[in-house]
């Protein structure tokens, strides 16, 4: 039971598009725990799956490549390059598929919002606990990689403790704007649009390989991708190759973020309440 | 054609009417499936042309650049030499689940396509046999397209390839067959999950694609030699450097083909059970 | 006692005038003393189109109230434009005496919505289908499980309370709906075509429980196309089309006004029924031509018939009936199929 809000503190937060102080998102958030009770074998995988990708080219690759020389010139083993890399990449999935796919059946199939409208909870709600859910089971998997990233000795410095609110982070970016991706969608069809966003992204962010091996022009090209801001923050923190330049990745990510959370909540309100 | 026309005439006859034979029962199943393919074509064009492009220039160009610098490419060949067999292979799986999994069920459970089909003179074994033949020929599609972009990158050091394009296919139906039973079987979210999270993901990584099966944990080696993948990708690989090795070669041939004769009785087997009630 | 989600301004006092009050109060709002529900000149636009054209509509507490029409006549934007999730185009609407436009979430806190299409939660259980939407109510954990436990017993669903919600049967899933839309104990319950596509047993149960639900002073608003539904349910009732009410009153008053006490059907062998129906010119109060058969509206069926028998009339098959709320339907709103 909550004690309602000052009239001033309401007032300021129905003027604010970002929808701070929603009453009843955690019920939205609690529902989804429920239901995840009955699908955890996505819990288990969810984790795995990065972790499987971390062995394989860990080990694999790895004994291929002894050594690989940073953007920022220091030289790493081939899964310590790539651990911070997968790490972003993990956080990129999760929130997109979220955002998107799941949103979408809710919306349009379960027809999942329309129940829930018709109580008290008011769009912003739903916005509010889908987000939060979203970061919330990113975060743990986040947090689960970085745990075994540490017991494979593949982490050295105690800047690597940022990289998990950075996972947060990068995953909210996406989901705002996998968010207000999904409330143009008319058809799964759309989804391969998603696709031919995120899977060029995962693979030429600099994420298997550094930037450096591009020729110069393609370089320009990978900075202007989002992911690339994520895997670099992620790498900087991890490998403990800090400095002001991170800032710049933080912005940008910031920027897509609210971007993405102005356009959903414009929309998506005019999408629920017809 | 008067032959042809004397049965199309009885079959809206009163009283007993000509029997279908197995190729027009099988051929308007494929007819079926290939009508339906050229509305939704352009949704599967991504995932079956790009995406193993994008794999090819990421893994084959950007990552092979730092392979060879290192070491100088893999067992006397280089990266994208390396990979890009693979890269078939793996594409033959995916196009293979993509036809299996979500679609077969929405066959069973949503448009209930198969009962339609039921209803009329068609057996289980046309309509099965008809839907497989379709997912031969999007395989079939999928990897010549595929074979002739990455020729143009340099892919291949022979032109043998064009051994691959059928090996693709047997690969992608030793994925196909057998997953069209397990979806006849599975009814949640759960065993496609499973299927796709902690079976085909692993099997993508650990099936001597991304690097050779030897720098795996010894106790790891034999279960990626149980897996299709890896018989897929080992004979792809040999179609692409030109190797000779016949032994080996009919070896993993004979893997490809147990997991599509298993998968078929496995497969049968549950299209009866979900259809014949 | 609970609250209401995020400081709603509540307008209503303890003595039912309404107060330009800002003090955000967590007391339940006493019962309305006015109409339940009002509307006056009520319109909604999709763009160019308009579903609903201007309709007055008051509902009392305690009533059961009833939107007849046929499919696109405008009672579902009605129905949603009433359970405060569509704004309103045009005219006014008021629920417990509050605008929907400002205070959504207060009034959808004392109502009960059952859609047309059932939008039960697939991943959850059937009890876990309850407790989850009371919470959307904020109502506590403690609250929601003693009141998912009556209202399992009351939808006849206690011995699936732990299945998944998917493999339930249509009836068994229609009464799930309803089961949720009680979840907060609604003052007001609105019903938007409530048996479609159930079996005949399934309707007479659920009946059963929405007269239940108006003997314990339930109000209820109901779409239906089911003429017999609305006989069963309504006080008082109002056939749409093309988005105007036109005609109002109990499903009794409804019949005096627009049918006759009985109905002759005939039906002739004979593909063209333009000659008999020539010959029964002035028997009866109105003659109406269908493609198989004729309908002749009197107040004395067997009367009626006797004079067609009189008249040389030899049909294949007669049959008198009562005149039901089906014929003042098509009456009004046309044989035409409308999609």
């Amino acid at each position: 039971m909550s004690a309602p809000p000052l009239p001033a503190v309401s007032r300021v937060t129905r003027a604010l598009p970002i929808p701070a102080g929603a009453g009843l998102a955690r019920m939205v958030v609690l529902r989804n725990v429920t239901s995840f009770r009955h699908g955890w074998i996505a819990l288990i995988s969810g984790f795995f799956e990065p972790v499987l990708y971390l062995f394989s080219l860990g080990v694999g690759v790895g004994a291929l490549v002894p050594s690989v020389t940073t953007d920022r010139g220091s030289v790493v083993t081939y899964a310590a390059f790539v651990a911070p890399a997968l790490l972003a990449a993990s956080a990129m999935n999760g929130a997109v598929f979220d955002s998107t796919f799941n949103v979408f059946f809710k919306l349009r199939y379960a027809k999942l919002y329309d129940g829930m409208l018709a109580t008290p909870l008011g769009p912003r709600d739903v916005a509010v606990g889908e987000i939060a859910w979203s970061l919330g089971r990113g975060g743990i998997y986040s947090g689960l990689f970085l745990l075994v990233a540490v017991l494979a000795g593949l982490v050295h410095s105690w800047w690597s403790l940022l990289g998990l609110p950075a996972a947060v982070f990068i995953a909210f970016a996406f989901a705002a704007v996998g968010m207000f991706a999904t409330t143009f969608m008319t058809s799964w069809v759309h989804f391969e649009y998603v696709t031919l966003a995120i899977q060029p992204m995962f693979l030429f962010s600099a994420t298997f390989f550094p930037l450096s091996t591009y020729p110069g022009l393609l370089q320009w090209l990978v900075r202007l991708t989002p992911l690339y801001h994520g895997v670099a923050l992620e790498r900087g923190l991890l490998l403990g190759e800090v400095g002001a330049g991170l800032l710049w990745h933080v912005g940008y990510l910031l920027a897509l973020g609210l971007v993405g959370v102005l356009g959903a909540a414009r929309r998506i309100e005019g999408l629920l309440l017809r | 054609m008067t032959s042809t026309s004397t049965p199309y005439a009885g079959r809206e006859a009163p009283g007993p009417r000509p029997p279908l034979a197995r190729g027009e029962r099988m051929g308007s199943v494929v007819a079926y499936f290939v009508d339906v393919y050229r509305r939704v074509w352009r949704g599967s064009i991504i995932g079956r042309f790009l995406s193993p492009l994008m794999f090819l220039l990421s893994m084959g160009l950007g990552l092979g650049t730092l392979v060879d610098r290192s070491s100088g490419g893999v067992d006397g060949h280089t990266y994208l030499h390396f990979v890009v067999p693979a890269i078939i292979a793996t594409q033959a799986m995916w196009v293979a689940l993509g036809e299996s999994t979500y679609q077969v069920r929405s066959y069973f459970k949503y448009n209930r396509m198969y009962d339609a089909m039921l209803a009329t003179p068609l057996s289980v074994t046309d309509v099965l046999v008809g839907h497989l033949l379709t997912v031969a020929a999007h395989l079939t599609v999928a990897t010549v397209v595929f074979v002739a972009v990455a020729a143009l990158f340099g892919g291949f050091a022979s032109w043998t390839v064009l051994l691959a394009v059928p090996v693709a296919v047997l690969t992608g139906l030793a994925f196909a067959v057998p997953i069209f039973g397990f979806s006849s079987r599975s009814d949640g979210d759960d065993g496609f999950n499973i299927l796709f999270r902690l079976v085909i993901t692993p099997l993508m990584l650990f099936s001597g694609t991304f690097f050779p099966v030897s720098q795996l944990p010894l106790v790891l080696q034999p279960v990626a030699w149980a897996t299709p993948l890896w018989h897929g990708v080992e004979l792809s690989r040999a179609a692409a450097y030109g190797r000779t090795d016949l032994w080996p070669c009919l070896g993993h041939l004979a893997v490809l083909l147990v997991f599509v004769g298993a998968g078929w009785v496995y497969t049968l087997r549950g299209y009866t059970k979900a259809l014949v009630r | 006692m609970r609250s209401l989600p995020f400081g709603t301004v509540v307008r209503v006092t303890a003595n039912g005038s309404a107060t330009p009050a800002e003090r955000p109060t967590r007391r339940r709002p006493a019962p309305t003393s006015g109409p339940i529900l009002l509307a006056r000149g009520l319109r909604k636009t999709f763009g160019e189109f308009t579903a609903v054209d201007g309709i007055d509509v008051e509902v009392q507490a305690g009533e059961s109230f009833g939107f007849l029409g046929p499919n696109g006549a405008g009672k579902s934007s009605t129905m949603r434009m009433v359970g405060a999730v569509s704004p309103v185009s045009g005219g006014e609407l008021r629920i417990f005496g509050l605008d929907p436009a400002s205070d959504g979430p207060a009034i959808r806190a004392r109502l009960g919505v059952c859609p047309q299409t059932d939008n039960l939660d697939d991943e959850l259980t059937v009890e876990e289908n309850l407790w989850i939407y009371g919470r959307y109510f904020g109502l506590s954990r403690a609250q929601v499980r003693e009141r998912a436990a009556e209202l399992l017993e009351f939808a006849q669903l206690t011995d699936r309370a732990g299945d998944k919600v998917e493999p339930l049967s249509g009836g068994m899933k229609r009464r799930l709906t309803i089961a949720r839309s009680l979840i907060n104990n609604p003052e007001l319950l609105l019903l938007d075509e409530p048996t479609t596509g159930l079996d005949p047993q399934a309707r007479h149960v659920l009946w059963d429980r929405l007269f239940r639900l108006k003997r314990s002073g339930v109000t209820l608003v109901i779409t239906t196309h089911y003429m017999d539904e609305a006989e069963q349910l309504c006080d008082r009732l109002v056939v749409m089309d093309h988005g105007r009410i036109v005609a109002e009153g109990s499903p009794r008053d409804l019949i005096a006004r627009y049918s006759t006490r009985e109905v002759l059907e005939l039906r002739f062998d004979a593909d063209d029924q333009a000659a008999p129906a020539a010959a029964l010119a002035g028997v009866g109060e109105r003659l109406e031509v269908l493609p198989d058969r004729l309908l002749l509206y009197a107040h004395d069926g067997d009367a009626a018939l006797s004079a067609a028998s009189a008249r040389g009339i030899r049909p294949l098959s007669a049959l008198v009936r009562r005149s039901t709320l089906e014929d003042v339907f098509l009456h009004l709103t046309g044989r035409t199929l409308v999609d």
